[in-house]
């Protein structure tokens, strides 16, 4: 017999996608059970106290979850995040139910000990329900109280040799696409620039020093596959210089029919024969394609390395042997100051370790947007009021035509004073000798 | 229940005390294949609905099999992953960035066996548990964020939403009949902790009434200041008001300028914002993150106001199925849904979507506004 009734809840059981109801039940049944003998540390019930809490809110339509409350673990303002039932007294189970983020491997490669071992700690400590994984990326534990805080620490640093995520005006949990290990596409190791910044960054990621939060995340092609350029203040974006490298059979086994366009991913619809003029060379958005029934040729700088001839036939179209990643800086979603892409800084880093260059502009840009941002002022909206040539003066990168879509359609300039021939220091006498009042 | 330590000694916090170690090494869960290949893979395929197929130089294949997963998620369920796991895949297994789960093999009868086995299991109230999918042409997972599971800002529930969609759309989950990727995304606020500016379907909670104010604590709870600068449209400044007699610091709000962001509210908790009337969800459409044909581009909001209908939001999910097959009818392939809008023009999209153009779809908010108005005569009628 469940502890609440959940009418509502119920009715997202059926149908067939994954219920998440149906998880959570599942997990009170089990911990009603205890199969493992387990001490439980914070209440046994809470997973059926977290249903009932949200039955509450679907008759409701309005969350039962408290604003506030200032947890953490000794030393980082980052990592835990206080969470209070707005109703403890008819769901004392998750009355104090705070969330702790994990930070996880780059890519989110695992093997079954780790995460065994993450549950045993989460089963006796904590509410036996996570977030796999929270938007950023980090693992988050769903649901502990205050008191097991230190002790959830303790165990994952001294057992697990792993560490707390970001959260709060830090840098926040970094986090890549898988990169080299298994795709084709990768122009750089995503995952390794992932974890060496993450180490060596580990003090702005656990001790809030910004104005407001900071993200990196690293896509190893313009396919973007971890939204590095949408989610990001710092995007690194893997590219290359060179020519793609074209296999001219493999290019006419497509034509023939051979090999499915796309890899496959059209084929739950019959699109009719492939035809690399219309699908590829029309559709490439520099025109830089040439296709002349036998041999498929590219001019190189045209390219603007777009992926969709290379997604479209990856048996035949190869990304160049010149490989590294643009810098795109400022992305954020609407608040405070509505929606930002990330904005074009560095055209080409080759990426290799140990990332000098990289950090070299991440720390220009840190120094620069910590002296000047306001309070919950990403580093977009500084880039914003503050202007793009400011955002290149203190990272020490010589403006160029790659920085913008367009040139300014307004001459309102600013010209600095040294830009002046004489200064703006003027005689005003001299000036009244020529000019009288 | 006994308090038992883990080792920490609160008298000596220091002591012992490791800090500052990160995450494990990337490398360390590889499967084997994936380990020895590193870097060196030539192409791909999808081999069928959430199976893909890596080659690498040397010959070998990767066999990935992809499932949708909860995103909130038991450690029954994770420890069920991990028998999967054990039993056919070295124990490794990885979660994508869409919260996927994908367990890799090296040959094709261990990835059928794999397949077959994850596509069985269900959960007792019917559902599947692990069902293979979300690849190419299709509907991959939806990101998404807590919503009234656990977040104090939230302007709807996140899973259930999702859970509703995803149903509503479980075939194209399965299935690659789409023009091209259709990638849905749900932020519970316009926090977008999910990042759906740059979806192809975005769904975004919003409030619709001003925060209320309660004076009561609001000098107590609040720096008041804090409140006041963090409004984008200069709507919340300080006052003082009258309470029993005596006069307190407080907040007033200049009500038809507030746009309900609820940036007063993660201020400071006196100003309370969620209304059960007053919240749901807007639509926004046509957004993308890859750089493939077109450049990213932010989603558009098409449906300004949805009612939360928990449990099963059915004007929502309607709406998204229709938004889905009038584009799966109409754009051309490889064309994302931002691309074809933009291609027939958005009043064609909303004549053949049937949705209703209101005034709420005209942006007002700064500069970005203006350069979304038409100034030309190209239009169609």
């Amino acid at each position: 017999m469940a502890k609440h009734a959940t009418p509502l809840l119920d009715q997202l059981e059926s149908g067939p996608w994954p219920s998440f109801v149906s998880d959570i039940k599942q997990e009170a049944a089990v911990r009603a059970k205890n199969p493992r003998g387990i001490d439980y540390q914070i209440p046994v019930d809470c997973p059926e106290d977290l249903l009932g809490v949200l039955e509450l809110s679907y008759n409701d339509k309005e969350t039962h979850w408290k604003h506030g409350g200032i947890v953490g673990v000794f030393g980082y303002g980052g990592g835990v995040i206080g969470r209070y039932c707005d109703q403890p007294e008819m769901f004392p189970g998750v009355a104090h139910f705070h969330t702790m983020r994990v930070a996880q491997p780059a890519g989110k490669f695992y093997n079954s000990k780790f995460l065994r071992d993450l549950c045993d700690i989460w089963d006796m400590r904590g509410s036996g329900l996570t977030n796999m994984h929270g938007s950023t990326g980090d693992i988050v534990l769903l649901g502990t109280q205050t008191a097991q805080l230190e002790e959830i620490f303790f165990e994952l640093t001294h057992n697990m040799n792993v560490d707390l995520g970001g959260s709060g005006s830090n840098l926040r949990t970094p986090e890549a696409c898988l990169g080299q290990s298994r795709c084709e596409y990768a122009c750089y190791n995503t995952q390794d620039m992932c974890y060496q910044l993450t180490m060596d960054y580990q003090d702005e990621l656990h001790r809030p020093a910004f104005p407001y939060k900071f993200k990196f995340k690293f896509d190893g092609c313009p396919n973007g596959c971890v939204c590095a350029m949408a989610r990001s203040d710092f995007a690194v974006v893997g590219t290359w210089k060179d020519d793609i490298k074209i296999d001219q059979e493999a290019v006419k086994a497509y034509v023939a029919g051979e090999f499915a366009p796309n890899a496959g991913a059209h084929s739950g619809r019959d699109w009719g024969k492939f035809d690399l003029q219309k699908e590829v060379v029309d559709r490439c958005p520099s025109q830089c394609m040439k296709w002349d029934g036998s041999k498929l040729s590219i001019k190189t700088a045209d390219c603007v390395r777009c992926m969709h001839c290379i997604n479209t036939m990856p048996r035949a179209l190869h990304i160049g042997d010149e490989r590294g990643a643009s810098i795109l800086v400022g992305a954020k979603a609407p608040v405070v100051d509505g929606a930002q892409m990330g904005s074009l800084l560095v055209p080409f880093v080759s990426c290799e370790a140990p990332y000098d260059d990289v950090k070299e502009v991440i720390e220009k840009i840190w120094d620069w947007w910590m002296e000047e941002g306001k309070n919950r002022e990403r580093v977009g909206e500084t880039m914003k009021r503050l202007s793009f040539q400011k955002l290149l003066e203190v990272t020490d990168t010589p403006a160029a035509a790659y920085h913008v879509k367009e040139p300014r359609s307004n001459p309102y300039i600013f010209f600095k004073e040294e830009e002046v021939t004489g200064g703006w220091n003027r005689d005003l006498a001299a000036y009244r000798k020529r000019h009288q009042r | 229940m006994a308090f038992i330590s883990s080792g920490y000694n609160p008298a000596k916090p220091m002591e012992g005390r490791i800090t500052d170690i990160g995450p494990h090494k990337y490398d360390e869960y590889f499967p084997s294949v994936i380990k020895k290949n590193f870097g060196k893979w030539l192409y791909h395929e999808i081999l069928e609905p959430g199976v893909l197929m890596h080659v690498a130089e040397s010959g070998d294949k990767c066999y990935t099999v992809r499932v949708g997963g909860t995103r909130t998620m038991s450690i029954t369920l994770i420890r069920e992953l991990c028998d999967i796991a054990d039993k056919y895949c070295e124990g490794s297994l990885r979660w994508t960035t869409r919260n996927n789960i994908e367990f890799m093999v090296d040959s094709e009868e261990g990835m059928k066996a794999l397949r077959d086995d994850l596509n069985s299991r269900k959960f007792d109230g019917g559902s599947f548990k692990f069902p293979v999918g979300g690849t190419g042409a299709g509907i991959s997972n939806m990101v998404h964020t807590q919503g009234w599971v656990h977040c104090h800002t939230p302007a709807t529930d996140a899973s259930g939403p999702v859970k509703a969609v995803m149903d509503a759309v479980f075939e194209d989950f399965k299935s690659m009949r789409m023009p091209a990727p259709v990638r849905i995304a749900l932020a519970c606020c316009i926090n977008m902790c999910g990042a759906v500016h740059c979806s192809d379907i975005g769904l975004v909670g919003i409030h619709r009434k001003p925060p209320m104010i309660d004076h009561e604590w609001a000098d107590q709870l609040c720096e008041i200041p804090l409140a006041v600068s963090a409004c984008p449209t200069a709507a919340v400044r300080p006052t003082k008001v009258e309470l029993n007699g005596q006069k307190v610091n407080s907040i007033a709000i200049k009500e038809d300028r507030c746009m309900y962001c609820g940036n007063c509210y993660t201020m400071c908790p006196a100003l309370p914002i969620s209304d059960g009337e007053g919240d749901g969800v807007a639509i926004m459409v046509g957004g993308k993150v890859s750089n493939r044909i077109s450049m990213p581009k932010f989603s558009k909001v098409v449906v300004g106001y949805i009612p939360n209908e928990p449990p099963r939001w059915p004007s929502l999910t309607k709406t998204v199925k229709h938004i889905v097959e009038v584009y799966a009818a109409n754009a051309n392939k490889y064309e994302r849904l931002g691309d074809w809008a933009e291609r027939i023009g958005w009043e064609s999209f909303f004549k053949l979507t049937g949705l209703e153009f209101t005034h709420h779809l005209i942006d007002d908010f700064r500069d970005p506004a203006y350069y979304t108005w038409r100034q030309s005569t190209q239009f169609k009628f």
